[in-house]
């Protein structure tokens, strides 16, 4: 049983990397991508009752996964 | 007076602090290990530089839940000088007792050398007896040291005059050019509201001898050192 949480840099916060990435992509000849924003992804194997675990990991996804001032987090809880 | 040096595991300045302060008349300093609780009978505390648990998740992230934490953050909102250098400054912001956050620097290269910064408030325990516009010549050396805060922290800063040190030029210019990470505002080192934290990504640890490079680092410890001396006096 696996959550995941996906962090991103918040859209006013300048993302230099992803923009170093975008740029190889375009050189490469992808000229599709037109913005790439780079972020963290984790995997939490769960013990337990995953509904029991949601809130106290939610508080954490704001305290420590990820920080509000720069970036946005989404969790995904495993599906029963 | 007494200065703590918190160690974190991934502290690498703690001996570079440790050095200035003790050439320093009138302050006494010691390590304080991460996992002390207490920080009783310390006349202030120093957060140094490093990559504390190894920058992993966010620099300072891990470093913020470390048990002598809840100690800097009482002792902090009771009036205690806090400095934060480098990594200590990503952990202030990380923690809360600073605004904005440090994220990796514009050009995403690792900047290691000597900057310019400018002194923008006097009469703060930090840059207390240097004027607006005093030059302090100190050290970076950093990966994630652009700082970044929201439009409406940036003005409330700025109107509360928290922003004490800029990036600028030798003649005292805040170019984009002597700006050595893409900080928004130039911005190189700011404090609370209260004006008893300050953080800075130069080093005024490196920069207390000037046969080395730079004795400017020295004046923000000496500030530090006459703003408790005038405090115990006036006590």
């Amino acid at each position: 049983m696996k959550a995941k949480v996906i962090v991103t840099p918040k859209e006013t916060v300048l993302d230099p990397q992803g923009a170093a990435v975008r740029e190889a992509m375009q050189h490469l000849g992808f000229k599709a991508a037109r913005e790439v924003r780079i972020g963290r992804y984790l995997e939490i194997e769960l013990e337990g009752d995953p509904a029991a675990a949601e809130p106290k990991l939610r508080e954490l996804c704001r305290d420590l996964l990820s920080n509000p001032v720069i970036e946005d987090y989404r969790l995904e809880m495993p599906q029963k | 007076m007494k200065f703590a040096i918190v160690q974190f595991p991934g502290s690498n300045c703690d001996q570079d602090c440790l050095a200035a302060l003790r050439g320093i008349e009138g302050i006494e300093s010691e390590y304080v290990w991460h996992k002390e609780t207490s920080l009783r009978g310390w006349d202030a505390i120093v957060l140094p530089g490093g990559f504390s648990y190894g920058d992993y998740l966010r620099c300072g992230a891990i470093a913020r839940f470390s048990p002598i934490m809840r100690a800097v953050m009482e002792d902090a909102r009771a009036g205690k000088l806090v400095i934060g250098v480098c990594n200590g400054f990503q952990i202030l912001c990380e923690a809360g007792l600073l605004s904005g956050a440090l994220v990796r620097n514009r050009s995403l290269h690792f900047v290691c050398d000597m900057v310019t910064t400018r002194v923008e408030v006097t009469e703060t325990p930090f840059t207390h007896g240097m004027p607006v516009g005093t030059l302090l010549r100190l050290p970076v050396a950093h990966g994630e040291g652009c700082y970044y805060a929201d439009e409406g922290t940036l003005r409330e800063l700025n109107e509360r005059q928290q922003v004490l040190l800029r990036y600028c030029d030798a003649q005292g210019e805040t170019t984009a050019a002597s700006n050595p990470n893409g900080s928004i505002e130039n911005i190189a080192g700011i404090c609370n509201r209260a004006r008893n934290v300050f953080g800075l990504m130069p080093h005024p640890d490196r920069a207390c001898e000037e046969r080395l490079g730079s004795g400017d680092g020295a004046r923000i410890f000496e500030s530090m050192l006459q703003t408790l001396a005038s405090d115990r006096a006036a006590a």
